[in-house]
């Protein structure tokens, strides 16, 4: 019964941190077409920053999510509105080709990322403890309760922020037709630095939550990033619903696949990705 | 019925002007290859073994990613499944036969993963080669330790000479294979492909066999490669043979050096080996670093890498005297 709950528990707070890193990385392929396979990289900042932010000025690390977001959404912003915009620049309009070129830069960023930190913060395996005591009737840890929390409100504001504001609405339009949505005076290219931003920020917070829970290096981001890209397409490509959906089932996947043999969690998601390509290609909410 | 179109007959040469010199350079780099053994040993001959490497790498990956323009990203998994089969086959079979049994195992599984994943749209391909390196390397881990209850394998090592010349074999079978193609039918079917595959599959191109074979065919070298990189090492592991970077350094610098044509990845490869060896004896710290600045600033700013910039000069230096052909 106790595993059971285990499970539960920690399967709902890690999908939940899978579902904002899909969020994100959704976002950045959905709206922006950009299949940015640094996206990872951007949750081992967060991380990192957070663990260093703690040990360092002692800052709580739920109080660093106010400071990784923002500060991260804007170098989205910045790197969207200078690399990406380039790039769409050289590309003269043909989004396959902009496709392929962007993939690659994320390379670029992917080694130039993740080799700074690297540099800065070595590459040795950091934790760090927070609220480790646990909840006397149920022998869970407080910072999973507290991270499950904070995912579950980040994920419905993020819901609203999307189906509610003005913003989130022209961020939907561009996602369907940029074309159409530039001629009803949304404009685009903010709107697309926007949501590239968008995504990294949400990685960056999903990694400060990382952080309180699991030992982090500067290497850790690849592994979050093929999680994340195999939740986009369960999701259906583009889809931020299906992107929610995917990363709880996901996180439940590997949760109970820990716990019976914790070397096998690749393989099961493997066994997911490859069972859906074969039976449902367009992903849970594709269209 | 038959009709004929009198086609302008041009004076004819054996070779254009341009063939031949490009077969001259190739004949005389081909030569030189063969004899530096004779001349030098010791580390140079590591060095050319670690350029061929990357070129059998970069060349493989245009082979099918540059007409196709599917972005693949499982070099390091069909270089590793390469180690691999050489450590487990290691001291059983000969050496040759070591290199075609990593390529066929290559191939066989290049033929599941495409048939599997080449029916979707390009970007389900991408994501899907992604993470297969990660993939292979824990089913194999998972496989050594249940079954064979060991973390890694001992290889029969070969000697440098041997080394050398077997990867400069292989080398030199994927560089005739890639050009062979590209002059074939099937190089033509491959480029439609890329252009526009509705329109291919439209004038009775099988674009999904076409696609699948390609990639297959792609990654026999790439395992080839791998098997001879195995027994120069003594010592593998499913950690050291699937290696991420395996799959984004040929990348690179098949971009950096160009994918309009088949010279570019070479010089790519040979250059970048060459800057990459002396970047890691001088700041290793830094190399990747300034791997992914060049890679980014090369996409931005020279998106037909080395060999577009030198063709664009050319043009330049000799604009006006010749009308473009």
């Amino acid at each position: 019964m106790d595993a059971f709950r285990d499970i539960v528990i920690t399967g709902l707070l890690l999908g939940g941190i899978y579902a904002l890193v899909s969020v994100g990385l959704s976002l950045q392929y959905g709206v922006a077409r950009v299949l940015n396979v640094a996206h990872g990289e951007f949750i081992m900042v967060g991380a990192m920053l957070t663990w260093w932010l703690f040990v360092n000025v002692s800052l709580n690390p739920l109080l660093s999510l106010a400071i990784t977001g923002p500060a991260i959404f804007v170098v989205g912003f910045l790197l969207h509105g200078s690399l990406y915009r380039g790039l769409m620049r050289t590309s003269g309009g043909s989004v396959a080709l902009f496709e392929g070129k962007s993939m690659l830069a994320s390379f670029g960023l992917l080694y130039v990322v993740q080799n700074v930190a690297r540099i800065v913060w070595g590459s040795s395996v950091q934790s760090y403890q927070f609220l480790e005591r646990t909840v006397t009737a149920a022998q869970i840890p407080v910072n999973r309760l507290v991270a499950l929390a904070f995912v579950l409100v980040l994920a419905a504001a993020f819901y609203v922020f999307l189906s509610r504001t003005r913003l989130g609405k022209a961020i939907r339009a561009s996602a369907q037709d940029p074309t159409t949505a530039g001629m009803m005076g949304v404009n685009i290219h903010r709107v697309l630095a926007i949501c590239f931003g968008l995504g990294l920020g949400l990685a960056a917070i999903a990694g400060s939550l990382l952080s309180m829970l699991y030992p982090s290096t500067t290497s850790m981001g690849l592994g979050y990033t093929v999680i994340a890209m195999i939740v986009v397409v369960l999701g259906g490509l583009g889809s931020i619903t299906g992107s929610l959906i995917g990363g709880i089932m996901l996180g439940f996947v590997a949760q109970i696949v820990t716990y019976f043999q914790p070397s096998m969690t690749v393989i099961a998601y493997y066994v997911i990705f490859i069972a859906l390509l074969l039976a449902r290609p367009k992903g849970i909410m594709g269209k | 019925m038959k009709t004929s179109i009198a086609i302008p007959k041009k004076p004819r040469r054996l070779l254009a002007g341009k063939e031949t010199t490009y077969l001259a350079v190739m004949v005389i780099a081909f030569v030189i290859l063969l004899l530096v053994p004779q001349m030098t040993s010791g580390y140079l001959l590591t060095l050319l073994t670690e350029i061929l490497r990357y070129i059998i790498l970069a060349v493989a990956w245009v082979m099918f990613s540059g007409p196709t323009g599917y972005m693949s990203l499982a070099t390091a998994a069909f270089y590793g499944i390469g180690i691999y089969v050489a450590a487990v086959f290691s001291g059983s079979v000969s050496f040759p036969m070591l290199i075609i049994l990593a390529g066929f195992v290559g191939f066989v599984i290049a033929l599941g993963v495409g048939a599997l994943t080449l029916r979707l749209r390009g970007v389900y391909f991408a994501i899907f080669t992604f993470g297969l390196v990660l993939l292979v390397q824990s089913v194999i881990q998972e496989v050594e330790r249940l079954v064979t209850h060991t973390r890694g394998r001992f290889v029969v090592t070969e000697s440098t000479l041997t080394g050398y010349y077997a990867m400069f074999g292989v080398a030199a079978l994927t560089l005739v294979v890639a050009i062979l193609i590209r002059r074939s039918r099937y190089g033509l079917a491959l480029q439609s492909i890329g252009e526009y595959e509705e329109a291919a599959a439209h004038s009775g191109i099988n674009v999904v066999w076409t696609k699948v074979l390609i990639f297959a065919l792609s990654a026999v070298f790439m395992a080839m490669a791998g098997a001879i990189i195995a027994t120069r090492r003594t010592y593998i592991d499913p950690g050291i043979a699937f290696d991420l970077n395996q799959s984004f350094l040929p990348v690179v610098m098949a971009m950096f050096g160009g994918m309009g044509s088949l010279l570019g990845p070479v010089i790519g490869a040979g250059l970048f080996t060459e800057i990459q060896e002396q970047l890691q004896t001088r700041f290793s710290n830094y190399f990747l670093l300034i791997i992914g600045l060049v890679l980014i600033l090369a996409i931005l700013f020279m998106p037909n890498g080395i060999v577009g910039l030198v063709q664009k000069a050319w043009r330049k230096i000799r604009g006006g005297r010749r009308a473009p052909a």
